[in-house]
């Protein structure tokens, strides 16, 4: 009896070396509280993972993803397979879908989505990442036209920032047009989430990486573009990703001049002062950013005096404006002017940014302006001016009554307040008829006029 | 007497797991008990200049240009002695910056000819590698007799090269006659799931006269012996260090679209030791 003890307690020795051959080199695990979410990396190995479902997009062919089990990467069970249809085939334009879990799970211990892909040709699927739940997809991350080619190649798309995935269901999905008009085929295998350390040097941007700064008012409201994300993937090469702005952490330096929300719109709220709009993702400075100077309450543009039965308007919310193609052309290939119009209490305001000309077309129907006695429009210079900032309006009539030009100069003085111009249409040297005016043209002449706002811009008589 | 038995059991399987885990924990193999040493520094750069200031000129000298098609290997890149290039960070560490203007490169390699040389001995360096394919980061040694000798009779050591599509493997080499170029000894070795660019690492090697090993970060992935080397051992005469990051050329390939730059390597140290007794 008691050596039967005795070897009943010896036998623990044995065991108790066995377990530490086994756990002997592995890390603590009494740290960790039990997941409430899945962390399965797996989304499709040889069959779809638990939980996975698919939905193909609206428009597409439902019928373009199926299950292959002959061609599969390094001779697995099943792969994958996506069918991207003709140009024109009825059942749907394009190949596109999701794939996606009913529960969240936790993907914060990864660090990318990798699978191994290959096509019946060489192709760039427009479209593939994670994120995509069919509902709010807030964190959904993509990259654009991915190459593949008739070799399995593996692919990488990094998680800008992994802890933020505690409860993702967008697994993956893609949208794929066809190539030239014409469909192919293509492979996904071995798709699942990995913790690589092999994926570095993460780069965030911001207005694409520039330092902006921008004169403001209380009430402006300016949605942030430009989000950049790149790493580095194994094979030392870039991969530019579309992170969706979820991931990135917006800062304002002083909230009581400008806020920002999550999304990254920005408001001016105080004034005068300055702001400075910043973005990070997890520990990650991004480039790029925009300061606001803010010069306080909106000063609006003057209300408009003259009756409405006297005025053809292009832009005014004082007035029934006339049909206008466009207030800016984008005139390639010399232009520089950008449009940054802004609303603010409900009054729109053109803003012209980057400017050297630009132009505001309104010829369908071309304007008949041959009772008006004036050209009318109210212009703000919201930075400081040299001293010889000259600005033309050029007129033009399109049945041959040719172009007027009418140059005037801004004084530093009338910088940073509204200036309304009422321009007899006789002092637009050229001008030979009005009776089919179509393009009003603003030109900065010596090159020194940074921006401008422009307001109830009008012919009168 | 079946109690005794089992008892007996018992105590053989449990000598038998504690043998298994003796030679499967986590140690590393024999290969890594090596003889202890008695090193002495004799010679370092620990790169404390200001910032934008060019290395130390009593320590190195650079190679300028092209060289003779490419160096030897076709490699793209200029060298020049412009601190844009190379320079240190006054941070304590040199950096090499390989620029890409259009399709034409500069870059920086310097080197002790001249200046300081050593047969034997441990040679270091602590850096962090640039990355992106076509980016080629070496620290080597060349042997002191070059001129009179040619390559490859002089014999050379490359310590550290990566390329930089695989910028989580580093490669440790010997060029000698009979053994060069396409054909030397190698050996890579690879970071499980990390890479060479991120964090700084310590390559060095450890030369005396039977033998090289090569360390990364204090681990001995490769000896190489007297008797490993086909040809003639070359390796009994002082050699001078170099560093450089190259550009393009056959050993790596050319660089791509999403190859980014400017590319960086940076040295925190190179030290050369001395075994005494």
């Amino acid at each position: 009896m008691k050596s039967h003890k005795f070897i009943k307690t010896w036998l623990f020795v044995p065991i108790g070396i066995f377990i530490m051959l086994f756990w002997g080199c592995e890390r603590e695990i009494t740290d960790l509280g039990p997941a409430p979410y899945s962390n399965n990396p797996e989304v499709f190995i040889d069959g779809f993972s638990p939980g996975l479902n698919y939905a193909a997009f609206g428009g597409s062919n439902p019928a373009a993803f199926d299950v292959d089990e002959k061609v599969t990467y390094n001779k697995s069970r099943a792969s994958m397979r996506f069918e991207v249809p003709d140009a024109g085939d009825p059942r749907g334009a394009y190949a596109g879908g999701v794939f996606f879990t009913t529960e969240g799970r936790d993907l914060s211990g990864y660090t990318a989505l990798t699978f191994w892909a290959k096509a019946s040709q060489a192709a760039n699927i427009d479209l593939i990442g994670f994120g995509n739940d069919l509902g709010a997809s807030k964190y959904q991350v993509s990259v654009s036209n991915l190459p593949v080619n008739s070799n399995w190649n593996k692919y990488y798309i990094p998680i800008p920032d992994p802890s933020k995935m505690k409860m993702e269901r967008g697994m993956l999905f893609y949208a794929e047009g066809p190539e030239n008009d014409k469909g192919y085929t293509f492979w996904i295998d071995e798709v699942k989430f990995e913790n690589l350390g092999t994926i570095a040097h993460p780069r965030f941007a911001i207005l694409d990486g520039q330092d902006q700064t921008e004169t403001s008012f209380i009430g402006v409201s300016k949605q942030l573009g430009g989000l950049v994300s790149t790493f580095n993937l194994p094979t030392g090469a870039d991969q530019a990703i579309n992170a969706a702005p979820a991931y990135f952490e917006f800062v304002s330096s002083n909230e009581s001049i400008a806020t920002v929300d999550a999304n990254g719109m920005v408001s001016v709220v105080g004034g005068p002062g300055n702001a400075q709009i910043t973005a990070h993702v997890g520990d990650v400075v991004a480039d790029g950013s925009l300061t606001i100077n803010s010069i306080g309450s909106f000063q609006h543009a003057p209300t408009p005096p003259h009756a409405p039965e006297n005025v053809i308007s292009l832009f005014s919310e004082a007035y029934t404006n006339v049909p206008v193609d466009y207030y800016n052309g984008y005139w390639a290939p010399y232009q520089t002017t950008q449009s940054a119009d802004f609303i603010v209490d409900g009054d729109r305001v053109l803003h012209y940014t980057d400017f050297n000309f630009v132009g505001i077309q309104f010829g369908s129907p071309p304007v008949n302006a041959s009772t008006m006695t004036h050209y009318r429009m109210d212009i703000y210079l919201p930075n400081a001016l040299s001293a010889n900032a000259q600005m033309r309006i050029e007129i033009v009539d399109n049945a041959g009554g040719g172009t007027g030009l009418h140059t005037f100069t801004i004084t530093p003085a009338q910088a940073q307040q509204w200036i309304s111009l009422d321009i007899p249409l006789s002092s637009f040297a050229g001008l030979t008829s009005r009776n089919a005016l179509w393009q009003i043209i603003f030109v900065d002449v010596n090159g020194n006029i940074p921006s401008f706002y422009a307001d109830n811009i009008y012919f009168r008589k | 007497m079946k109690a005794k038995f089992e008892f007996k059991q018992i105590r053989i399987i449990s000598i038998l797991l504690l043998l298994l885990v003796a030679f499967l924990s986590c140690e590393r193999d024999d290969f890594q008990k090596l003889e202890q040493r008695n090193w002495q520094l004799v010679w370092s750069d620990d790169f404390e200049g200001t910032a934008g200031q060019l290395p130390d000129a009593s320590k190195w000298a650079f190679d300028l240009g092209t060289g003779e098609g490419g160096w030897g290997n076709e490699e793209l890149q200029s060298y020049t002695n412009n601190p844009a290039n190379i320079s240190t960070d006054g941070q304590g560490n040199l950096v090499i910056t390989a620029l890409r203007n259009g399709n034409s490169f500069t870059s920086a390699r310097i080197k002790t000819q001249g200046l300081f040389a050593q047969q034997y001995g441990r040679f270091e360096a602590r850096l962090k590698t640039p990355y992106g394919p076509g980016l080629w980061p070496a620290f080597w040694l060349l042997g002191e007799n070059i001129e009179s000798v040619g390559w490859p009779q002089c014999g050379e050591i490359d310590i550290m090269e990566l390329r930089g599509q695989e910028p989580h493997v580093i490669h440790g080499t010997i060029h000698g006659p009979g053994y060069s170029g396409g054909n030397p000894i190698t050996k890579s070795f690879g970071l499980a799931n990390g890479r060479f660019d991120t964090d700084f690492h310590i390559f060095a090697i450890e030369w005396d006269e039977d033998k090289i090993d090569f360390f990364v970060d204090d681990f001995l992935y490769q000896r190489i012996e007297r008797s490993d080397v086909p040809g003639e051992w070359v390796y009994d005469q002082p050699f001078f260090i170099l560093l450089n990051v190259a550009v393009g050329g056959n050993y790596v390939g050319f660089p791509t679209p999403q190859t980014p730059f400017p590319q960086k390597m940076i040295i925190d140290y190179v030290k050369v030791y001395q075994e005494v007794n």
